[in-house]
């Protein structure tokens, strides 16, 4: 019954954009050793132990994830799993919420970003990210991309043109925005500011890109955009997405963490565990475990 | 086709329901009523202000009030130029912003973005205490400790003496600060979350996203409180009357003392100035005077405000 839901699916999504079809031709013929050990991308980051508190409340534990260059790396599960929350640990944008403490590790590149070696502002230069309702600031479409290389080391005018274009284009919005760059942000549709936001977090060259439900307010049409433009940009940047919606996980990515939630003993609220993780194929076709299986198949959550 | 039919007063409300409409109405008059008297006050005093203030423009002549540069009007003889109590005014107003808005704003950044809870909890009440000393506890501060502590020994053009505009001006200040401090936070507070989390998500520091992000979005509400401050320092007549002395001395020198429109009205209109008299209605004519700069500087901000203007979606 999974195996029929995700070939339809797929055919689907083949068959309204071939870019998002070979993706995942890429992922099956990887995971036909069955085993994601055995994939040949190296690992950029990797978290071990990984889980969180908001006060006395553990609010998510024990994820050990690796993140691997060239891949999509999604993040699925019914609502207060944790997938925000472990998301912004890849940054450490968790830092800037007071009750929040992160115990374990997250490593990027063999560095733990949580050590001492570890600066916060450069952890999130390197390890941008697009937030999940489009969040340009009140300034021009130049300044809003502009912002992030101005903040890590001035350069000049004609160094940051360069960048703004760079990053337009990147972003598949240059050609729409190039004659009216000095406009303010707000007069772009929510889909062409959700891309804008993606310019601005690749114009400080990211080593990795978070997208914590990046498409959950927009149409379809403008998902489509978005979820093709990552497609075109997984090879610069690995990137991480939460998303609440199995299909979009299935069509972007090559691997998929599913998070739940259970109720700990002593606890009052459930905590999200990671049940599992493993290539995006496998996920949606084979599951190890059965609250997988019920979850993509729509009987859960 | 058949119709379902019910009688007519199905769709009407009976008992306590019809009662509670009533009220609503009641409501809504007895509130209209409150909201026009605001309207109604201003009204009155304006006309309050104008009508003794044409008495006074009849007797001396627009060009004597605004082309003459010296103040004795309840001397003998008497002289009415209004420039130094302008000069004063202005004097006053434009110390106690320089210290008001820029110091406001640094405790308005240090409360929102890096003081600690436990901090805050006890910095904020302390600042509402501030807000709330009387200013006539400030005038005496003014006279006691910052005229000779302070505005002595900063000011190092003239002897400062007893009285000075810029001792007042300081006090003044220190006064709206709080007011200052509390607005501009209410408009960083403002500022949605997601696009402070944006900034620092570009591996922005805590400054550079309160000067980039957090200010330029706030800005407009900044301005507005900053205005605010203005119009509380132009307006402030206790502390100046206490510190600034009353000699309408015609200079720039804000070591000297000054007068200002407003104290010039609060120590005018405690003298005996018989009803009727030109000294009487000289405190209108000055009222008046202070009314259409006041009414200026608010239509300047509004425009200013109006152009600042950020809007988040």
């Amino acid at each position: 019954m999974v195996d029929k839901m995700v070939n339809s699916i797929i055919s689907e999504v083949s068959g309204a954009s071939p870019k998002v079809g070979s993706v995942l031709n890429v992922s099956v013929s990887a995971s036909q050793s069955s085993s994601s050990a055995n994939f040949a991308n190296e690992i950029i980051m990797e978290s071990a132990g990984l889980q969180v508190h908001y006060g006395d409340f553990l609010a998510v534990r024990d994820v050990n994830l690796t993140i691997h260059r060239n891949e999509i790396t999604a993040l699925i599960g019914p609502s207060g799993c944790g997938k925000s929350t472990i998301i912004r640990c890849f940054n450490r944008m968790n830092d800037l919420i007071p009750s929040a403490k992160v115990g374990g590790n997250v490593y990027y590149k063999g560095i733990d970003l949580y050590g001492p070696e570890a600066n916060s502002g450069e952890v999130r230069r390197r390890i941008g990210m697009v937030f999940q309702k489009p969040n340009p600031f009140p300034k021009s479409i130049y300044d809003n991309v502009a912002f992030g290389p101005k903040v890590n080391g001035k350069p000049s005018k004609k160094e940051t043109d360069e960048i703004v274009e760079r990053s337009l284009k990147r972003a598949a919005l240059w050609e729409e925005v190039k004659d009216r760059l000095k406009q303010s942000a707000f007069s772009l549709s929510g889909g062409q500011q959700q891309r804008l936001c993606i310019a601005r977090a690749l114009a400080v060259n990211p080593d990795v890109l978070l997208m914590d439900e990046p498409c959950s307010a927009l149409d379809p049409i403008a998902t489509a955009r978005i979820e093709d433009l990552m497609g075109e940009i997984k090879t610069e940047y690995p990137i991480i997405i939460v998303t609440h919606n199995m299909q979009q996980a299935a069509r972007v990515s090559d691997r998929t963490a599913f998070f739940n939630t259970e109720i700990g003993a002593n606890a009052t609220r459930p905590t999200g565990v990671l049940v599992e993780y493993d290539t995006t194929r496998k996920i949606f076709s084979n599951p190890s475990d059965t609250r997988t299986e019920q979850y993509i198949s729509g009987r859960m959550g | 086709m058949n119709t379902v039919v019910t009688s007519v007063g199905e769709l009407q409300p009976s008992g306590r329901k019809l009662r509670q409409q009533r009220v609503e109405k009641l409501i809504k008059f007895l509130l209209m009523i409150v909201a026009a008297s605001g309207m109604l006050i201003t009204t009155g005093v304006v006309v309050a202000l104008v009508r003794p203030s044409i008495d006074f423009f009849r007797s001396i002549s627009l060009g004597e009030f605004l082309g003459t540069t010296a103040w004795f009007p309840l001397y003998e003889p008497p002289d009415f130029g209004v420039w130094p109590l302008i000069i004063g005014t202005f004097s006053v107003m434009f110390i106690a912003v320089i210290i008001a808005v820029p110091g406001g704003l640094a405790v308005a950044f240090y409360l929102s973005q890096y003081a600690s809870d436990r901090v805050r909890r006890k910095l904020k009440p302390t600042l509402e205490i501030l807000a709330g000393v009387p200013t006539v506890v400030f005038g005496f501060f003014a006279i006691n400790f910052i005229g000779p502590n302070i505005a002595a020994k900063i000011w190092i053009f003239s002897d400062v003496g007893f009285y000075s505009s810029l001792s007042a001006g300081i006090t003044v200040g220190l006064m709206i600060m709080p007011m200052m401090t509390t607005l501009a936070e209410d408009a960083m507070a403002a500022v949605p979350r997601a696009l402070i989390e944006g900034s620092y998500a570009l591996g922005a520091t805590k400054r550079e996203t309160c000067t980039g992000v957090i200010f330029p979005a706030a800005l407009s509400g900044i301005i507005a409180a900053g205005v605010i401050a203005m119009s509380r320092a132009i307006g402030e007549t206790t502390i100046v009357l206490l510190a600034a002395g009353s000699t309408a001395n015609f200079t720039f020198d804000v070591g000297q003392p000054m007068q200002t429109m407003s104290s010039f009205i609060g120590f005018a209109g405690l003298g005996d100035q018989p009803t009727g008299s030109t000294g009487y209605q000289t405190i209108f004519a000055v009222g008046s005077l202070l009314f259409v700069i006041t009414f200026i500087l608010n239509m300047f901000s509004r425009k200013i405000v109006a152009r600042f203007r950020e809007v988040y979606e």
